[in-house]
Formats: structure tokens, sequence, C-alpha cells
């Protein structure tokens, strides 16, 4: 029989969407599927997009996205969109808005566009935002834009999942360098001034390029413990310097008037050519299957360890931490005491 | 932690500026904890359909208030068909003639309203038609 895994293989765009349904609410058939499509992600470039509220992440979307679609030599690209907005934490629901800037991209069958709801979770994406994208990468995507929650601050978790991150920023930061988030430049792939036909672009464009040249020229990006750290390259002054490190390009667009877009899309390729020549690439996809693996498994240890602990002896042990009398690392070592039975 | 959440489109079909109903009616879905997807003005039937399905909603909710629901209306149902999104509930609200309501329902509309409706309503309505009686998924049906 044909399961859905082999329809959304087959290209059956209903099928996609509903997977994408089940996979977000977590369904068993959501999680059945993802695992059938597993074999066949990992190939697709996904590209981060992140910044404030209403710098025009989704405007600048539609317009790569288009340009993909038709690019100006080569063959036109798959492309997929995962656009994140934020619940309501008072009521879980959640108006989703990001389709509004991207109706150019309506009628063709090489884009699918998704939105999702944060679902409580913090960090710009919803908890299940990577499986749906790994759903998407299964479908045949070679390209999948994610849209962050339109966040303040430099959101990490879209660095993490994301092989190229942009960050949006808008006129109006002027010389103010403080209000330039501190963070960006550790997540940032591309800084993009969007709204460039707006007054106070260049200054902006100057503050972001000034506050990369105090960070980057001797500085390298690496990936550490599913995190990524900036080394200096002083450290290893002995080491041949085989590839140069990765100094985030500013780059200015107006996605209104289509301005910028091809030089957006082609700092895209060189960081793509850069992550593919050092390694990187790969190196990023590990760490994250790798985080993605290890955040599971804490999850079902801890189901695991519960199902066969007593609650009486759990909350005796709390009880005591709560006088004060055992510390929390002694109620550790005494609640993982007990040899637990292999899980089925 | 499964959860499953009422997922709407609200669109505005046509070229009708009107958007306050719309608007309202969708900020009233989002505070009764729906997911509301609203993809802004001057939408043809067919990116209304290709939203929905790609968006894999239960409810598309039209609104109408420049007279052409009797163009629109029967388009949409048909494109949702053609999808295999029959199953899709479609609410229909603005500026609809008291005659043209009997008509949008035959076709399929599940629901007609006009100006002064509550939005308490069109929330009770829209719940009591997605997860009626059983509080399964509708729609499952690979
Ligand atoms: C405000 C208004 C405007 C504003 C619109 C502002 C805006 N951004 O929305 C402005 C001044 C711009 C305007 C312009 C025009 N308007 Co005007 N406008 C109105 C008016 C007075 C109120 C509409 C409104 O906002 N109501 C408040 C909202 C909350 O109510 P609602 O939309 O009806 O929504 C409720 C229900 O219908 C329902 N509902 C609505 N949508 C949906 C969707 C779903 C899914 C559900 C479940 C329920 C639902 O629930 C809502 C809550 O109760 C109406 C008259 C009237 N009393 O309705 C005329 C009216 C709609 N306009 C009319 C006309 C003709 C025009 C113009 C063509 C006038 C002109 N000649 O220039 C232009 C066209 C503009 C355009 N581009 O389309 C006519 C339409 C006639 C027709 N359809 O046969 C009306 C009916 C006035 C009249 N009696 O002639 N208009
Ligand atoms: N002047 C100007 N306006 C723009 C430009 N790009 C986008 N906008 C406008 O800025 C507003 C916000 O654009 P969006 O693309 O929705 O921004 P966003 O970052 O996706 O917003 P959120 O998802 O809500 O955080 C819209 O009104 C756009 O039309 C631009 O280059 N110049
Ligand atoms: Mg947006």
């Amino acid at each position: 029989m044909e399961t859905l895994a082999d329809r959304v293989l087959a290209g059956q765009r209903y099928a996609l969407a509903r997977t994408l349904t089940l996979i977000e609410n977590d369904a068993p058939e959501g999680l059945a599927t993802l695992a059938s499509l597993f074999p066949h992600t990992g190939r697709a470039h996904l590209i981060g997009v992140t910044g404030a509220p209403g710098t025009g992440k989704s405007s600048l979307v539609n317009r790569l996205a288009h340009y993909y679609r038709h690019p100006p030599e080569g063959q036109p690209r798959r492309v997929a969109i995962v656009a994140v907005d934020p619940s309501s934490p008072f009521t879980g629901g959640a108006i989703l808005g990001d389709r509004i800037r991207m109706r150019d991209l309506s009628g063709d069958p090489g884009v699918f566009i998704r939105s999702m709801a944060s679902r409580g979770a913090l960090g710009g994406l919803a908890r299940t935002t990577a499986n749906v994208v790994q759903a998407l990468d299964a479908a045949g995507f070679d390209i999948i834009f994610i849209e962050t929650v339109g966040a303040g601050q430099a959101e990490v978790d879209i660095a993490r999942l994301a092989h190229t991150t942009l960050v949006v920023e808008a006129p109006g930061l002027g010389d103010d360098v403080q209000a330039i988030k501190a963070g960006i430049l550790e997540i940032a792939d591309i800084l993009v001034v969007n709204k460039a036909d707006r007054p106070g672009a260049d200054a902006t464009v100057r503050a972001l390029t000034e506050m990369l040249k105090m960070a980057h020229p001797t500085q390298e990006t690496i990936m550490h413990h599913g995190r990524r750290m900036v080394i200096n390259a002083g450290q290893k002054t002995q080491k041949k310097e085989e590839h140069p490190s990765w100094v985030p390009p500013v780059l200015k667009t107006v996605a209104v008037d289509n301005r910028g877009i091809h030089e957006l899309a082609q700092a895209i390729a060189r960081h793509r050519a850069y992550l593919e020549e050092t390694g990187e690439w790969h190196v990023r996809d590990r760490v994250r299957l790798q985080s993605e693996l290890e955040n599971m498994l804490g999850e079902a240890l801890m189901q695991h360890w519960r199902a066969h602990t007593a609650a009486e002896h759990y909350q005796s042990v709390l009880e005591e931490v709560f006088s004060r009398r055992l510390a929390p690392t002694e109620a550790v070592d005494r609640l993982l005491a007990q040899s637990l039975p292999p899980a089925a | 932690m499964a959860e499953r959440r009422i997922r709407v489109l609200i669109a505005k079909p046509g070229l009708d500026g009107h958007d306050r109903g719309a608007k309202v009616v969708a900020r009233a879905l989002r505070d009764a904890g729906m997911e509301v997807i609203y993809t802004g003005l001057r939408q043809t039937p067919e990116m209304i359909a290709e939203a929905a399905l790609q968006e894999d909603v239960d409810v598309v909710g039209l609104s109408i208030l420049s007279g052409a629901h009797m163009a629109l209306v029967p388009r949409v149902l048909e494109l949702l068909r053609a999808n295999g999104q029959e199953h899709v509930k479609v609410f229909v609200g603005g500026i609809i003639p008291d005659e043209d309501a009997p008509a949008l329902l035959e076709m399929g509309v599940h629901a007609v309203y006009g100006p002064g409706t509550l939005t308490d309503d069109i929330v009770a309505d829209i719940r009591r038609a997605v997860l009626g009686g059983e509080n399964g998924n509708p729609t499952d049906q690979s």
C-alpha cells in the first residue's frame, strides 16, 4: 500500500501539507512518516532569515524565492518557505501574516509556502520547525527559507538549523552602534540592510561594517558542541591557512523595488561555496544531527527514568532538597543509583 | 505533547478593499486560540485554494463586501474540491443579500454572515464545524 511518505516523495503536494500538519501536532503518523523520509534528507540548502519585526524579511524571501525560480542563468531551483510567527501566550492562537508579502510566488508549483505558529517555543522557531524543514528537504526542495519570528535580538536557534543565516536590518539605527544587538555578529553569515530607499541606510551599513572590522579579520567561526564559536586565527598560527575565514558581507537591498537581490543571491552562493570548500557544510550537518539526536535522547531517557521511578521515592528525595538536607548533586546521585530495565 | 489547533485561512477575494471585517474576524479567531493565516487583499480564487492546500487548513473564511460573491465563491469551492479538500469548511461573510445566501449554502458553503454578527457566534460555529462531536482529526484520510 502506498504510504504517506511514498506520496510525499512522489511530489504530491497535499500529502506533503498533511505530513507537515501531523509533524506539527506530534501525531504518531507524522513521526513515522518523518522516519521514512529521513534517508532522503540532507540535500537542501537551508537559508535562515531573521531580524527585528517589520524589517522586510518576508518581502526579501519573496524576492529571493522568485529569483531562484527565474534565475538569470541555470536551472530554476525548487523553493520551500517556512515562515514562523508568534503564538499568543495567553490564548495559544496566532495570526500568520507572512504570506501577504509573498504573493509573487503564487501559482508556481515549484514553490511551497508553509506558515507556522511558534506554539510557545522561544528562540524564534517552533519546536517542530526543524522536523518540518526535514520533510520539505525530503520532498525535494533545493532551497528552503526559514523566516523566524520577528525578534528584537539575534536568535541562535536559526543559526543552528540553517546553513546560511541572513540577519535583516533596516535603517534607523543610524550611527548608534549600541542599537545593534550583541549576538548578531555571531549568527549572521550575511547582513542585509533592507529598506535602503529610506534615509540612514548608508549610516547603518557603515556602523555594521565597522563592527565587523573590529570583530573579524583575524577570527574564524567554528562549530563547537552545536554552537558556533568565534576563535582567533592567531591561536593556531602555525597551521597553514588553507581557507580564508568567512567575513559576513553587508549588503543593501530594497525588497519592494527588487533592488540588490541579485547581489544578495550571489553572496548566498559564495557562502554556500565557502561551506562546501571548507567542509563546514558537512560539519554543520553532523553537529546539527548530533544535537537533535541528543535532545531526543535526553527527553526519552527522562521519560524512561520517570516510568521506572516510584513517585513517592522521587517526592521524598525532593523534600530533602527543599529542606536543604540534601544538595541537588547528591539527590541526582541517589536518584540514579537504581538500575533501569532496558527500554522496550 | 500532541497539540491540535484549528487552522483557518482568512482571505479577501476579488478587488474589494474592505478589510476591516476580515481583520476583526481574524483577530477574534486568534483570541479564541485558532491559528489564522491571513493572506491580505486581492486574492484570486486560485491563490486562495493554493494557500488552503499548502497550509492544510480546516476552514477557509472568505470576506466579500463588493457584491462579487456569486462569481467568486463557486470558483473557490470548485478548486478546493479539485485539490481533494472537499472536507474544508467554507465560511462567507460581508455584504451578502438575503436572497443569495441560500444559493451559497446550496453550493456547499457552510455558513454566511452579515454586518453586525457577533464574533463569539462565528467562533462557536467554527469550533462546532471542525471538531463536531468527535475531537479527532476530521481530515485524516491517508
Ligand atoms: C467602512 C466602509 C468603507 C471603508 C473601508 C475601510 C476598510 N479598510 O475596510 C472605505 C471608506 C474605504 C469604503 C470604500 C468603499 N465602499 Co464601503 N463601506 C464601508 C461600510 C460603511 C462599513 C464596512 C465595515 O468596515 N464594517 C465593519 C466590519 C467589522 O463589518 P463587516 O465587514 O460587515 O464584517 C462583519 C460581518 O460581515 C462578518 N464578516 C465579514 N467578513 C467575514 C469573513 C468571515 C470568514 C466570517 C466568518 C465573517 C465575516 O463578520 C464581521 C463582524 O460582524 C459599509 C456599509 C456597511 N454598513 O457595511 C460600506 C460598503 C461595504 N461600501 C460600499 C461601497 C460601494 C464602497 C465603495 C465602492 C464606495 C465608492 N463608490 O468609492 C468603496 C470601495 C472600496 C474598495 N476598494 O473596495 C457598499 C458596498 C455595496 C455592495 N456590496 O453592494 C457598502 C455596503 C455601503 C453601501 N450601503 O452602499 N468603504
Ligand atoms: N520602504 C521600504 N519598505 C519595505 C521594504 N521591504 C519591505 N518593506 C515594507 O515593510 C513592511 C514589513 O515588511 P515585511 O516583509 O512584512 O517584514 P517582516 O520582517 O517579514 O515582518 P514580520 O514578519 O512581521 O517581522 C511592509 O509594509 C513592506 O512593504 C523596502 O525595501 N523599502
Ligand atoms: Mg514576515
